[in-house]
């Protein structure tokens, strides 16, 4: 598929869809990108596994991290990844011996690998590159819109509200109902 | 809806505004609360840190505020948005985080007095130069940028010359030097004219004028285009370098193409503190609604009243750029063909004793010092806003002794007409 753009349906049907994410190059320091999107991810319910030789072992906002895809002793929906465009290639390669799959893998803002995303295709498996799943929630929930981001949903339909007084949700993404967030 | 491009009269009325989520208000409420509850502190640490979207205080982010923010940042085509409590707080918190002492801004020469103002004298106390330039002249601002400069700054449609401003070009010039180019789009509003489509970097707007629409409140916004790249010279570093007042985040690097939004916001509007209130907010949405409605009906009218005023033996020469004929009739068709504008300023025949003879015979425009309301507005330059100068400096700044400037309102325009008509013959 064309890898320009997305449709806002083929994003949501992927946040929908998955409940595990493995993120790949997650940082312990917590002003980097990859520590917010951690956190964000966690607290709209999503089980987000670290991934970083550095950390292997330790623990990143409560999550223990592995040092690679394959130690992850649970079936991962989605890889996300926080790594160049040249490295993202021999993730993805790791990704697709996973048994089982994963669903998808997602390349963060700045991040693309067109040969990566046409072999994981290949194999069945959804792919998106240079997005964020933090601010790609954050606008299709409408919560992005508080920072005055341009969203571009418009809809006369009420927002999902979600536990806790400023969380927004998607209208029937609920990884794991009843958790905050 | 689905994923079908909507029209500006439909983002002018819907983005940034789905309906409340904790009432189903329809209209966007007045959150007019100074602040926001946290969860827990955990949600507080997230918000404090920007690793969470939410509010906290209404000096940073209010709701009815953001609505605004994601409506014109809709509007203009840009990424994101930040509302301010007035224009010019705009521009001081677009330079804040652009320039450094010692850094310059190459300005066009034709711009709103205020603006003019701002960037001479109140400027320089931050220790910013403004190196003028001739702004019909594209190429001037090629040979005034030096290495001390740090954005360009024009008037899409300058206040109140009538000029319209070479976009693309000057924009070319800024790719070129690695540059942003900032535009003032207060007069041409995005309906007439959508800077960012043409190369420009920043969109800063007076929203007192015609986005509010109805003369009731001030406000003013800041669009980020999301094209500048803040990282490539090692020029910005309020975006590309750590910030120890979060902790060595990164800006650029953590929020991408909507970095220089967020810079205005959590620096700027954070320490400096110009915040425009949520009642003004509300209303001035609530203008934006019908933004297309009303700078078609401004246009339309005002090129018909700078019909009239041509043929009037009592008026001199007129300045609109919506006239067949007028020098920057071209580029208007080019930067904003649905129409020149609201603003036009003409010469009466018999000088400054004229033009005040004529503002004080008129009966339904009302004699004020602004532009962009409903009502039809007239100003005498030389006897009011610009009194103090010389007359050779009047002249120069384009309000010389002759000079009226008309804001054309939304009344039926023959009322408009037959005001001027009879003002005129008593003159
Ligand atoms: C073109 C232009 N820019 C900026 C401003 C300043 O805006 P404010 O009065 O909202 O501070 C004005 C006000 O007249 C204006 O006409």
């Amino acid at each position: 598929m064309n890898h320009d753009s997305y449709t806002d349906a083929y994003i949501r049907g992927i946040l929908d869809e998955v409940k595990t994410i493995a993120m790949v190059g997650a940082s312990a320091n917590t002003v980097r990108p990859s520590y917010f999107v951690l956190k964000y991810l966690l607290a709209k319910g999503y089980d987000v596994i670290p991934i970083n030789p550095g950390q292997a072992g330790k623990e990143i906002l409560g999550q223990t991290v592995y040092a690679s895809l394959a130690d992850v002793p649970k079936p991962i929906d989605m890889v996300d990844i926080f790594r160049g465009s040249e490295a993202a290639g021999a993730i993805v390669d790791e990704a697709l011996k996973l048994d089982p799959k994963p669903k998808v893998v997602w390349m963060q803002l700045t991040i693309r690998n067109d040969e990566a995303a046409a072999r994981a295709e290949a194999e069945g498996v959804k792919v998106v590159m240079n997005r964020c799943p933090k601010i790609e929630y954050g606008r299709l929930s409408g919560e992005i819109g508080w920072t005055g981001v341009n969203s571009r949903v418009l809809s006369s339909k009420r927002p999902a509200l979600k536990a806790g007084f400023q969380h927004r949700g998607l209208p029937g993404v609920n990884p794991r109902a009843g958790t905050k967030g | 809806m689905t994923d079908r491009i909507p029209g500006f009269s439909t983002l002018a009325i819907h983005a940034g505004a789905q309906p409340d989520p904790s009432t189903g208000a329809r209209v966007t409420p007045i959150y007019q609360t100074t602040a926001f509850v946290f969860d827990d502190v955990d949600h507080a640490a997230s918000l404090f840190g920007l690793q969470a979207f939410g509010n906290i205080y209404t000096r940073i982010t209010n709701p009815t505020t953001a609505a605004l923010e994601e409506r014109v940042a809709a509007l203009e085509g840009g990424t994101a948005a930040l509302a301010v409590a007035s224009g010019h707080a705009a521009q001081l918190l677009v330079f804040h985080a652009m320039l450094r002492p010692g850094d310059n801004i190459v300005a066009g020469n034709k711009l709103y007095g205020g603006s003019i103002n701002q960037m001479n004298h109140s400027f320089k106390s931050f220790g910013w130069e403004v190196k003028w330039t001739e702004a019909t002249d594209p190429q001037s601002f090629a040979d005034k940028i030096d290495e001390n400069t740090r954005a360009i700054f024009i008037e899409s449609l300058a206040n109140p010359g009538g000029v319209v401003t070479d976009i693309e070009a000057i924009a070319a010039i800024a790719r070129d030097r690695g540059i942003p180019l900032v535009v003032d789009n207060t007069l041409a509003s995005p309906y007439l004219c959508r800077p960012i489509e043409h190369g420009a970097d920043i969109v800063v707007h007076s929203l007192t004028k015609f986005m509010g629409g109805h003369g009731n409140s001030m406000g003013g916004v800041i669009v980020d285009g999301g094209t500048f790249d803040w990282s490539a010279s090692g020029n910005y570093p309020m975006l590309s370098e750590p910030r120890p007042e979060y902790s060595g985040m990164v800006l650029h690097e953590t929020f991408g193409n909507f970095a220089f939004a967020i810079a205005c916001r959590v620096l700027g509007l954070r320490d400096l503190g110009p915040a425009i209130s949520p009642m003004n907010s509300f209303l001035i949405l609530t203008g934006i609604e019908t933004l297309p409605l009303r700078m078609q009906r401004h246009s339309d009218s005002a090129r018909k009243v700078a019909e009239f005023l041509s043929g009037h033996d009592k008026v001199e020469w007129v300045s609109y750029a919506g006239l067949k004929g007028d020098p920057y009739h071209s580029l208007q068709q080019k930067y904003m063909p649905k129409g020149g504008g609201a603003v036009l300023t003409f010469g009466v025949k018999g000088g400054y004793d004229a033009g005040v003879a004529l503002v004080s015979n008129v009966e339904l425009h009302s004699h004020l010092a602004n532009i962009g309301d409903t009502r039809s507005l007239i100003i005498h330059p030389a006897s009011t806003t610009h009194r103090q100068l010389t007359d050779e400096q009047k002249t120069a700044a384009g309000a010389g002794p002759d000079v009226v400037r008309l804001s054309v309102g939304l009344e039926d325009v023959e009322d408009i007409i037959a005001d001027l008509e009879q003002a005129l013959s008593a003159v």
